[in-house]
């Protein structure tokens, strides 16, 4: 088993109570342990609403962000200590695909430009030729038809469409991870299923291990394998979606997946939760960051912090209430994950119309 | 119009909650009746019609949701209904009748003064909808100055203060976020702004396009409920324009779904869901992922239409699973199948009538 990438108790926190700070730190990422495996590919949802922490989570494993404190390892080794030639080959290792496919195109190019690009940067076709059938094979691979997308301009193609190129030109560079940031939230819901498909199949047939970052626990719980659900920086529960999801433990995952607009008029929403309130700062709360929100508090968890604790082999829960499971041995909450695939049912063919 | 005072028709939180659509109160009034409602863009290739034929009525207290894919014309509807359709679109034909006036006849200025007041908007994106530069307090009381009745008695500096107060707590924001700027603002509490801005003249209908896209579940549920709470406190009508059908499920009392321009589908929300009658609806309710089971994603193949030079047939034809003859040699009509119950689709020319 070979560790692709490895967070080692890192925090990430901004602002800074310095000279020139303004005294408010906002601690992003609070102490997480993960690991990235390459032998054995899975899909991995990071959870969690605006300011949980979940896109500073992704920049840290894109290395656009330096850890505050902690340590990240690339093929065993710090980061910080790279030399130049290995930073470049992990940045085409690890591939990111964006919330936005119409911001992530200049209008000026046809969408060949950003085919084009990475091949030339890293020197990855020797001719023309060859450039041409790897960008028609990975349009291919997304489920496009490069004589119906390649020569047009961004706003000629769809969001879907413009969204599948995106993941056409992460592939080209044979990444082992891809990190796919709300990939299908600005894409109309009719063609998220196309999206979400092509990432699965990158998965499933190429063997790239993707890190799908979202709010929506629905296409979480359809694509992924594993979950982690973070909340202002913490990961407050983590394991396998088959665990997590029917059965939730912790309060704030149980809040998320009962918000879920469920498509049936029968079984609505109870009553309206608080609000989250957010002139504490983070620095202040010395308990767990969830308890002025939380429905079932207990007086000492304002006064210090859970630990993770062990729900079974595939769920661990940073909440006082499952106190008594006793604590994570191992930090790394991706040793409650699984990697087997199981299969997914296909739909019966008398469900037809 | 003799407005009845804030306090007076306020609920708490609590009660409020409580009412929540277990006795949601429909009356029998209609609030809004759309006919023949036509919206076209002239363009240099060809008319696009954007929004064709649209007919639906809405009782006062009801929640009427418009769902379809995106450019299937349902927000074109909603600004055709408000009247802020911009050159090149224009409004081809058909009437809009609220409270017993036809907006589409109405002088600008008339219109002006009907906008908030009897109908409002809460806009889709409520982040770009806030002006940058001058503080929620500034933008709610410009709002309800410029479109109220001149009629109405002068307020003074104190009176607004009080006025601005009370709409904050309304739609669940400190008092003291008058004196904020939109960018000191989350997402979550700028929708909440939009929305006070939309309620404070007391309108009759508001009119909610896509108000939770770009949000949270969390938030998404917290603002539709609070949306839901201040609709119930005005007694007012609500159309909640969206592609999210979970949030349709969750929030309305009647769908009408929207497909290339024309509305194929409209009944009660648990009738739809449960026995959608349009092939198209049935694919839309189908492809909905589930919390309750994994299995494969079910898209709907194939794209919409482009509305230019539409032919002489169904529009939704080329994807149809239960295309025959018929659908390739007409537009199908919309027919009554009893109820409120009315589709446009040929597979159903026996049962109903049109």
């Amino acid at each position: 088993m070979s560790t692709f990438l490895e967070l080692d108790h890192v925090t990430k926190t901004f602002g800074s109570e310095g000279m020139f700070g303004n005294g408010q730190v906002t601690v992003a990422v609070d102490d997480v342990s993960l690991s990235i495996d390459e032998d054995e590919p899975s899909i991995t949802t990071v959870a969690g609403e605006s300011g949980s922490g979940k896109t500073t989570l992704a920049r840290l494993l894109l290395g656009s962000h330096v850890p505050s404190d902690g340590r990240m390892l690339y093929r065993g080794k710090d980061f910080t200590k790279l030399t130049r030639r290995e930073r470049r080959n992990f940045r085409r290792e690890i591939q990111p695909i964006f919330q936005d496919p119409f911001e992530s195109y200049n209008p000026f190019y046809k969408v060949d430009h950003v085919l084009d690009a990475p091949i030339k940067n890293f020197k990855l076709a020797s001719s023309d030729k060859e450039k041409k059938r790897m960008i028609e094979d990975a349009l291919e691979m997304v489920g496009l038809l490069p004589e119906e997308t390649l020569g047009r301009f961004p706003h000629q193609l769809s969001g879907g469409q413009r969204q599948r190129i995106m993941v056409a030109r992460a592939l080209l560079l044979k990444p082992r991870v891809i990190l796919a940031d709300e990939p299908v939230s600005m894409v109309d819901a009719s063609l998220r299923a196309t999206i979400l498909d092509s990432i699965r199949r990158l998965n499933r047939d190429l063997g790239i291990s993707v890190v799908y970052i979202t709010h929506d626990l629905t296409t979480a719980y359809q694509i992924s394998d594993n979950i982690m659900v973070m909340y202002r920086g913490t990961v407050v529960e983590a394991g396998t979606v088959d665990a997590v999801i029917p059965s939730p433990q912790h309060p704030y995952t149980q809040l998320l997946i009962e918000s879920i607009p469920q498509p049936d008029p029968k079984n609505r929403w109870g009553s309206e939760p608080p609000q989250q309130n957010w002139d504490t700062g983070d620095t202040q709360m010395n308990g767990c960051r969830f308890a002025d929100r939380c429905p079932a508090v207990m007086e000492h968890c304002n006064e210090s912090k859970p630990l993770q604790y062990l729900m079974n082999e595939h769920q661990l829960a940073t909440c006082f209430l499952h106190q008594e499971k006793g604590e994570m041995t191992n930090p790394d909450i991706t040793s409650t994950f699984q990697t087997e695939k199981e299969t997914i049912k296909a739909i019966p063919a008398d469900m037809s119309i | 119009m003799v407005q009845p005072t804030i306090e007076e028709t306020r609920l708490s939180t609590e009660q409020a909650i409580q009412t929540y659509r277990a006795d949601a109160r429909i009356t029998d009034v209609d609030a809004l009746v759309v006919e023949n409602f036509s919206v076209y863009y002239e363009t240099d290739s060809g008319t696009v019609k954007a929004c064709d034929d649209v007919t639906f009525t809405l009782k006062q207290g009801e929640r009427f949701a418009l769902v379809g894919e995106s450019g299937s014309g349902k927000t074109t509807l909603a600004m055709g209904l408000m009247r802020l359709t911009r050159p090149p679109g224009h409004i081809a034909k058909g009437s809009v009748t609220l409270n017993g006036r036809d907006v589409t006849k109405l002088s600008e200025n008339e219109m002006r003064k009907t906008r908030l007041s009897e109908l409002a908007l809460v806009p889709q994106g409520a982040m770009n909808s806030l002006n940058p530069v001058m503080r929620i307090e500034r933008q709610i009381v410009d709002g309800f100055l410029d479109h109220r009745s001149e009629d109405d008695k002068a307020l003074s500096k104190d009176e607004l203060k009080e006025f601005v107060r009370d709409l904050l707590i309304r739609v669940g924001l400190r008092p003291g976020v008058a004196r904020l700027y939109p960018h000191e603002l989350s997402g979550g509490m700028k929708q909440r702004v939009a929305m006070a801005i939309g309620i404070s003249l007391r309108p009759n209908l508001i009119i909610a396009d896509e108000p939770t896209s770009a949000l949270d579940v969390v938030v998404q549920r917290q603002i539709m409920q609070t949306l839901g709470r201040l609709q119930e406190g005005l007694d007012a009508s609500i159309m909640l324009v969206g592609h999210d059908m979970g949030l349709v499920a969750q929030f309305a009392d009647t769908i009408g779904v929207m497909y290339a321009g024309k509305l194929v589908e409209v009944g009660p929300v648990e009738e739809v869901f449960s026995d959608p009658k349009h092939p198209y609806t049935k694919l839309l309710i189908r492809s909905l992922p589930s919390l309750q089971e994994k299995r494969e994603f079910l898209g709907i193949p194939g794209l919409p239409p482009r509305l230019i030079n539409l032919p002489n047939s169904c529009a939704f034809a080329d994807r149809c699973p239960s295309r025959f003859d018929k659908c390739d040699q007409s537009v199908p009509q919309t027919l009554n199948l009893g109820g409120r119950r009315e589709t446009a689709c040929h597979l159903y020319e026996g049962e109903g009538q049109s």
